[in-house]
């Protein structure tokens, strides 16, 4: 292989940048297990949480159907599939080797991302006043596991795109600096898939 | 830099290992460290059977007895069986398909010093107030009672070295499906090497349900939550789920790398390619996926119920079936083979008999009547360690023995390797034969003694002296590996003879970057293959030219430094806080164990970010180094 | 040299086996001694596995020995070179198809036992509180020893469980403190106390093998539970049917603690009430306790479940329970000179019950009624086992 170059002019550059560099395709292959091993992670939460749900030590504490509101649970969700759509824009137009918009695109999905967290907070805020805490039940505990590592999960992901907007704001577009953007798109779009699963799961069937 | 390799000081060449990316010395450092953990775990051991020796022995008390017992599993599964085999792993497995390195040699340095902080971590619980004594399983409504931070030390060691295992099977599984050489198709890959794939795969899936059910002990031992507080709602049995939904792929992610192991050493010393390959790799693949769906039955007496006790027993028996094909696979590949009895050779002879009796003790547990009276008796504690010494145990000795050359470029002893082999294996069965019959006359596992009159005294004793006999033959072999290093007799390319897979045919010491031209694969056993077509030459799959190499680093050292500063922080902060458990509520309070949890994670964020921002492009090694070592290479040859 | 060594050692092992089939280890706690139907149907399935097995273990052995025997490369010479074989369709299937069936052998009656052995629907009456007809007992272990309840007959003893012989006994299992688990090798299989809920199954003790073994097994807590995990043994007392109705006659009989008579004993059941009773009870009532009921202590053949039954044992274990059963909770609950420990001694040693005081009628009425009337209670309690 002769040496590679990074900075590929615009008239050479690859339809899927991400993966032009053995780096890259390592990068790709790589994340996508990682992200298996983080479905085994959520899918042991889920269980743990299906296996708690209202439980709690004594009746005068509230249990899923009368905590959980399905119209600030839609908003959030709207927030965040809202947010995975815009980085497949900031994607599309790495892809199209067009650095100004895909880092306004995933400007955007961080400012998603963080209405979304912003409504979690309050969220978390409204139940513990209704003492539905973290201490207070097994019911409490695994709810607040569950969302917790979800949101910090967002959290991470937050700090990352935003970290690669600084990081490369003066590198530019690259094959190395697009296997990277790519990989964090991938990890949104993994968390927003795993926000799916919790609002069916946790929201859905608790005020059914 | 290979010129400069020759003559270093002592702090360079700590340095060199502190910094190193290089899937050898990374395995070099695996085998170091999970040769000490092993010996720690081998005196643990020792420490049990001298208790356990006579009737009401008062060489260790109760409480001391169960932190030597939690001790000794966590250790030797954790720290000394799974770091070995990754030692073996890294130091094969690239070699194997062709590869300079492994897809993320950054990420592969991680995992090892991840591993050697965690269990450092584990360890330090002896001088900081007690170890973990519950057990190595931990079960929940015990280690929720367990008194001081033995537990915590137990969960958060876990949880860095887990990490450091989960970041190393994601490595392996990425290494082998992106970076095989040019031919190197999947059913063409060597044993060795499917066996990490599907190990490595199980560790993906069955880590994380352990990370959760270590995070769920935590919160609830340090931060007042209730998954397992009876009384506020939580319930035990989970950590009984999620520990054997991993416990149980681990016994398989142990095993199969060893399988892999005995698989190219009954392949090269019968001088015959392994009989049934696609069905080797199938049963593998197999044995993996029922790997998942058995773990209930470490769970039969826990009362789930009749269907589920049915469907695991069922479902349990049906491993047998791709493991009994393995075990006939290899008895036709030594059938009408040219059988040398080298050391490696020995150790996979004597797998055959030792596994399969363990192998069928499992059977037997899978029916689960049975079971209730196998159940935690000591006929279970014999039946594991038939597995896990006479299988895992017996691979890594063989392995030890047939990768030494690969590794350091020189021979173990084969006449003292013989005697730490017989020494060892009459030693292995003196001790758990006769213990599979201490349990079914009754005596339950995790004693810390047992009574005169009982019948049991005899066949403890019996046990104890085998226990010794394993003693002197590791003693032995540890001599064996000083005695070699010291005369360091220098060995060159294939020094089996009869190597059959890439890595041997390679010049020793392999050079840092493997392989000066990649190399094309013809077929399976492709250094073989070469030997018989074109005198032991490798056709290179590509001319000879400048490559690509990644750039050592030392934040992997310093990320999981952070992690284990982050860990005692984590540890002390809960201490004499109203919230946790009873057990940690009472011990005084540290008021500087939040700022040592700050500090912790700031070094590792800090060392995150630093890799995120920085470009870390690699550099080339030119073509003129790579014939200069090729000449180098001839000469020493000629010589 | 090495494949006489193999082969010495399966013969060992086939040695061993025979021993072991013709029964070993000790009458009151061998797995291989079964002194039920329910060990005895284990001990089977056992057996057809051991069989199975030890004829897959032996003909493994023999391919591999003649395998090694005939491959050896000092006989065929060092340059011999063997020939390759992929592999073979026809083997392929044989050691597949064969294991397939020997597994199908094992797990038909492994499926009908696990379904037979879990069946305590007689447990219940039809309302869904305890039968009064059958024997129930209700176990709770604690670090390190076992409460048993009588709940039909509304007796509570410790330590000691007596059971009748010929017939099945149910027992609800649950844990107080952590998880132990509730083993009696030469009954049957063990089934574990969870803290989280109430586990059931039965057992039975024949009456030709209780009289082999002095009518006394042992029972074990096969669960770590903690430092003195090895010493929570208790004795099963298996008596016939008769003289099973009569002692619980005779233990119900006892409504008030039975009076000392020795001076040093009457001295010692004063220092017992001021200082032990919170936690031990001399009345076979109060079920959960903190500790064991001591109704009938002078009548058990145990002294802290594992220590032969005399004064000087009792004395010393009161004296400094913790070298004895190290983390126990007894341990610094009471202040007592040794004078005093000698008293409470002789008067524990007085604990027994009057033999034949009981009247088994009246016993068998009151449990029918006690088990209309808790019938709330029971039900109450099988949920929590769900």
């Amino acid at each position: 292989m002769a040496h590679m170059e990074y900075n590929v002019p615009s008239e050479r550059w690859p339809a899927h940048p991400e993966t032009a560099t053995m780096e890259g395709k390592n990068k790709f292959v790589g994340f996508w297990i990682f992200l298996a091993g983080e479905t085994a992670l959520f899918a042991s939460l889920f269980a743990t949480y299906l296996a708690l749900k209202d439980s709690v030590p004594s009746d005068d504490h509230l249990l899923a159907a009368d905590l959980f509101a399905l119209p600030l649970a839609f908003v959030m969700t709207m927030f965040l599939l809202t947010s995975s759509l815009t980085s497949v824009y900031a994607v599309y137009h790495m892809r199209n080797n067009n650095f100004a918009k895909m880092q306004l695109w995933l400007g955007i999905t961080v400012l998603l991302g963080l209405g979304f967290l912003a409504l979690e907070i309050y969220e978390f805020i409204e139940y513990t006043h209704l003492g539905h805490t973290f201490r207070s039940s097994a019911f409490g505990s695994a709810f607040y596991f569950l969302l917790g590592t979800h949101g910090f999960h967002v959290v991470i992901g937050l700090v990352w795109i935003t970290l690669l907007i600084i990081r490369n704001a003066k590198r530019g577009l690259s094959v190395y600096t697009a296997a990277k953007v790519n990989t964090a798109a991938l990890y949104w779009h993994f968390i927003d898939v795993v926000w799916v699963f919790i609002f069916t799961i946790v929201y859905l069937l608790g005020v059914l | 830099m290979a010129s400069t390799a020759k003559k270093q000081g002592v702090g360079s060449v700590l340095w060199d290992y502190l910094t190193t990316v290089d899937h050898k010395k990374i395995a070099i450092l695996y085998l170091i460290a999970g040769g000490f953990f092993f010996v720690l775990g081998g005196i643990e051991a020792m420490l049990i059977r001298i208790q356990l020796a006579v009737p009401n022995n008062d060489f260790l008390s109760a409480g001391l007895f169960n932190e030597v017992i939690t001790m000794h599993g966590t250790t030797m599964i954790f720290l000394a069986a799974m770091p070995l085999l990754f030692a073996f792993m890294n130091a094969t497995v690239p070699l194997q398909i062709g590869a300079r390195d492994v897809a993320f040699p950054f990420l592969n340095a991680l995992g090892v010093w991840l591993f050697i902080f965690g269990g450092i971590f584990l360890n330090l619980s002896w001088f900081l107030g007690g170890a973990p004594d519950a057990g190595w399983t931990s079960y929940a409504s015990l280690s929720i009672a367990s008194a001081g931070h033995g537990i915590d030390f137990y969960a958060l060691g876990l949880q860095i070295t887990g990490a450091g295992t989960l970041i190393s099977g994601i490595n392996f599984v990425t290494t082998i499906i992106n970076m095989r050489a040019p031919g190197m198709t999947y059913m063409r890959m060597p044993l060795m090497t499917w066996t990490t794939l599907v190990a490595s795969v199980l560790i993906v899936f069955a880590f994380p349900p352990l990370t959760i059910g270590i995070f769920l002990l935590m919160f609830d031992r340090m931060f007042g939550s209730s998954f397992f507080l009876v009384e506020t709602g939580g319930n035990t049995i989970i950590w009984e789920h999620l520990f054997w939904i991993f416990g149980h792929p681990e016994v398989y992610i142990l095993i199969l790398p060893a399988f892999g192991i005995f698989s190219e050493i009954f392949s090269t010393f019968s001088r015959k390619r392994l009989f049934g390959y696609s069905a080797m790799v199938f049963a593998t693949v197999l044995i993996g996926f029922f790997g998942f769906m058995v773990w209930a039955h470490h769970m039969f007496t826990v009362g789930l119920g009749p269907t589920a006790n049915a469907i695991f027993a069922v479902a349990t028996m049906a491993i047998a079936v791709p493991t009994g094909i393995k075990i006939f696979n290899w008895v036709a590949t030594v059938w009408g083979g040219s059988i040398e009895f080298t050391t490696p050779m020995l150790y996979a002879l004597a797998f055959i008999p030792s596994f399969t009796m363990g192998g069928v003790t499992g059977v037997m547990q899978a029916a689960a009547p049975a079971d209730y009276q196998y159940h935690d008796s000591y006929f279970i504690v014999a039946h594991f360690h038939y597995v896990i010494v006479g299988g895992v145990v017996f691979g890594l000795l063989a392995g030890l023995h047939y990768y030494w050359p690969l590794m350091f470029g020189n021979m173990l002893s084969e006449k003292l390797g013989k005697i730490t082999f017989v020494l060892f294996v009459i030693g292995f069965h003196t001790t758990f034969l006769i213990q599979h019959f201490l349990g079914l006359w009754g005596m339950p596992r995790r004693v810390f003694t047992y009574l005169d009159g009982q019948g049991y005294n005899t066949a403890n004793i019996v046990s104890s002296i085998g226990a010794l006999l394993m003693a002197i033959a590791v003693i032995i072999l540890v001599i064996n590996i000083i005695m070699t290093l010291a005369k360091n007799q220098r060995v060159g390319r294939d020094p089996w003879g009869d190597g059959r897979t890439l890595e041997w045919s390679l010049p020793l010491p392999v050079p840092y970057y493997n392989f000066a031209q990649t190399p094309l694969v013809r077929g399976l056993d492709a250094y073989w293959i070469e030997k018989k077509a074109n005198n032991g030459k490798m056709m290179p799959a590509e001319s000879l030219e400048d490559f690509h190499m990644p750039n050592n680093s030392f934040i992997p050292f310093v990320l999981s430094f952070g992690l284990f500063v982050a860990a005692f922080g984590a540890l002390y902060f809960a201490s004499g806080k109203e919230w946790a458990i009873d057990a940690v509520a009472d011990l005084p309070q540290h008021p500087w164990a939040l700022w040592v949890l700050i500090l912790g994670l700031a070094i590792t964020f800090g060392s995150m970010i630093t890799r995120s921002l920085k470009d870390d492009l690699g550099y080339y090694v030119t073509k003129e180094e790579v014939l200069r070592d090729l000449e180098e290479e001839e000469q020493r040859r000629e010589n | 040299m090495k494949n006489r060594w193999m082969n010495a050692k399966w013969f060992g092992l086939i040695t061993l086996l025979a021993v072991f089939a013709s029964g070993c280890g000790k009458n009151h706690l061998s797995t291989l001694k079964p002194a039920g139907e329910v060990g005895q149907e284990q001990f089977n399935l056992m057996l057809l596995s051991i069989i199975i097995m030890v004829f897959v273990v032996i003909v493994v052995s023999i391919i591999f020995t003649v395998a090694i025997v005939k491959s050896r490369r000092k006989n065929l010479g060092e340059d011999f070179e063997p020939r390759d074989v992929a592999g073979n369709h026809t083997l392929e299937i044989i050691w597949t198809t064969i294991p397939i069936l020997l597994l199908i052998i094992l797990a038909v009656p492994t499926i009908y036992l696990t379904f037979k052995q879990a069946d305590t629907q007689a447990m219940e009456n039809e309302e869904g509180g305890v039968n009064s007809e059958e024997t129930v007992i209700n176990v709770t272990a604690n670090q390190y020893w076992w409460e048993f309840e009588y709940p039909n007959e509304g007796v509570v003893t410790s330590q000691e469980l007596v059971v009748p012989t010929d017939k099945k006994v149910y027992f609800n299992l649950k844990g107080a403190d952590v998880k132990h688990s509730f083993w009696v090798p030469a009954a049957g299989g063990k089934l574990d106390t969870n803290v989280d809920g109430i586990n059931s199954f039965y057992l039975e003790f024949n009456d030709e093998d209780a009289q082999n073994s002095n009518r006394l097994f042992y029972g074990k807590c096969a669960e770590l539970c903690g430092p003195s995990h090895a010493l929570m043994d208790f004795k099963v007392k298996a008596l016939p049917e008769e003289e099973y109705d009569q002692w619980l006659a005779d233990m119900k009989n006892i409504e008030e603690p039975v009076q000392a008579s020795a001076e040093d004993a009457a001295e010692g059941q004063e220092i017992f009430n001021n200082s032990c009773i919170g936690c031990h009870a001399v009345t076979p009532t109060g079920a959960e306790a903190q500790g064991p009921n001591l109704t009938n202590f002078g009548d058990r053949d145990l002294i802290a479940g594992y220590m032969e039954h005399n004064e000087e044992n009792l004395v010393n274990w009161i004296k400094d329970p913790e070298s004895y059963k190290p983390d126990n909770n007894m341990t610094g609950q009471y202040d007592l000179t040794d004078e005093e420990i000698d008293a409470v001694a002789a008067y524990l040693m007085e604990l027994k019950i009057e033999e034949g005081a009981g009247d088994v009628e009246t016993l068998r009425e009151s449990a029918e009624e006690g088990a209309e009337g808790s019938e709330e209670e029971s039900s109450e309690s099988e949920e929590g086992g769900n």
